[in-house]
């Protein structure tokens, strides 16, 4: 039965992509988008992966679908001239994809426990976390402290991409940052939609309080910091889409999300910091605490809350700088 | 059954393809870079679908479970983290995009060229 559902959602996922990228109106393909991530979000949980289903279904249907729109706003709802190519394209993407379906016969079948990648290092990560680290999320034990050098690394992916767009896009927004008294003969957002807005203002605090479930409960069951910060994200700025940014921005300012985006990568260095002055590693919290597992649970606790304010923050500060380019 | 174990590997060369197709052969730039998500997209599909375990269940240890398969936790630890880059860079993308529609006043590739060349 699984199978079956796993591949119906698979020939949906492809049918959602060609019409994705048929669609000639942008609005169209960004909506498609978001359900296309829907889709992804529940492939990924038929295959195991609670988190990264948590995670596709928070970002790819929520805030990457309000990103693009944001987008679209800007520049251009719908495409113009057909491009000209297309006949040339067609034939070097079927070849391609022709030789990569050969290829895969080669590859072991879907599920067999003994595929390559289940011999490494997979095996050792789910023996050890439980005396090691003694939380039930292996995700979790893996992402913040096997590998807590890489989830650093993403970190500061995350935090550069956010500085470069506030680089690209807020050069002008300082005029227009004004916090004067908000005119409310001239609603921003949908303030003037009584429905949207009662229903919105309803499932704020849910989403938040869900948010912040996530966050902290990332250790025992799906969750960790960065679903948790699309998830805050999501709920201001469902927020901001319903009082105006200004209001948004009165809740949460400019200067306040820019620390949110250091200060969040700053955390997650300080920590491994502390590791270093303590006598350990970098990044090596057992010696966080005269208890290893006791200094594992505080480490993971206080990266996880550095990703989860960094993701926030940029997320937030992105939209902002979309939303403010509106108003040239 | 043989070839059904390999229906998801179609489906990711599918997707890889559809969005190299849009990357390619769309004018746009705002499609390029859902082009380029769809490919990313494919890519996650890959990583999670070889992370799988035939009767397994997800790397989340609870009372009852203790002697259960787990699927393989470390190519979700990849790709969790990759989504979100992934939403990061695509957001980099669109604000570049944003500031060439302010400079040239329009997103199509020909439109954009031909403007350089004059």
């Amino acid at each position: 039965m699984t199978v079956i559902f796993g591949v119906f959602l698979l020939t949906l996922l492809v049918i959602t992509a060609i019409a994705i990228v048929q669609a000639r109106n942008l609005f169209v393909s960004v909506m498609l988008s978001g359900i296309f991530s829907l889709l992804l979000a529940a492939n990924f949980f038929l295959l195991d992966a609670a988190d990264v289903a948590l995670t596709e279904a928070a970002i790819g249907a929520g805030i990457s679908t309000v990103l693009l729109l944001g987008a679209l706003v800007l520049t251009a709802d719908s495409e113009r001239a057909p491009s000209t190519n297309r006949l040339v394209a067609l034939i070097v993407v079927v070849t391609t994809m022709l030789v990569l379906i050969y290829a895969t016969f080669e590859k072991p079948r879907f599920g067999d426990p003994f595929a390559p990648v289940h011999q490494h290092v997979a095996p050792w990560y789910l023996d050890k976390t439980r005396e090691a680290i003694d939380i039930p999320n292996v995700v979790t034990a893996v992402l913040g402290s096997f590998r807590g050098y890489d989830t650093l690394g993403e970190v500061f992916v995350v935090f550069t991409a956010g500085i470069g767009v506030l680089f690209l896009l807020g050069a002008r927004s300082g005029e227009y940052a004004q916090q004067g008294p908000i005119d409310s003969a001239q609603p921003g957002g949908l303030r003037h939609y009584l429905i949207p807005r009662v229903v919105g203002r309803l499932l704020m605090p849910f989403i938040l309080l869900f948010g912040f479930y996530v966050q902290f409960h990332g250790d025992y069951g799906p969750g960790g910091g960065f679903q948790a910060g699309a998830i805050v994200a999501a709920a201001v700025i469902l927020y901001a889409l319903l009082e105006g940014e200004d209001r948004a921005l009165r809740v949460m300012p400019r200067g306040l999300l820019t620390g949110l985006i250091a200060g969040g990568a700053l955390i997650y260095g300080a920590v491994g910091l502390a590791g270093i002055f303590l006598g350990g590693n970098f990044l090596d919290y057992s010696v966080l605490s005269s208890d290893p597992v006791k200094g594992q649970h505080l480490g993971i606790l206080l990266i996880e809350a550095g990703v989860g304010i960094t993701v926030t923050g940029v997320l937030l500060s992105i939209f902002h700088a979309f939303a403010a380019r509106d108003k040239f | 059954m043989e070839l059904l174990g390999l229906y998801y590997y179609w489906v990711f060369a599918a997707l890889l393809m559809i969005g190299f197709y849009a990357v390619i052969a769309k004018l746009n730039l705002i499609k390029k870079l859902i082009g380029l998500s769809l490919f990313q997209a494919a890519v996650f599909l890959l990583y999670i679908t070889m992370g799988k375990v035939e009767g397994g269940t997800a790397p989340i240890f609870t009372s009852d479970n203790a002697d259960r398969l787990f699927s393989n936790p470390l190519p979700q630890v990849l790709i969790l983290t990759a989504i979100v880059v992934g939403i990061s860079t695509t957001s980099l993308g669109l604000g570049i995009v944003i500031r060439i529609k302010e400079e040239y006043g329009t997103i199509e590739e020909n439109e954009i060229q031909e403007i350089d060349r004059q």
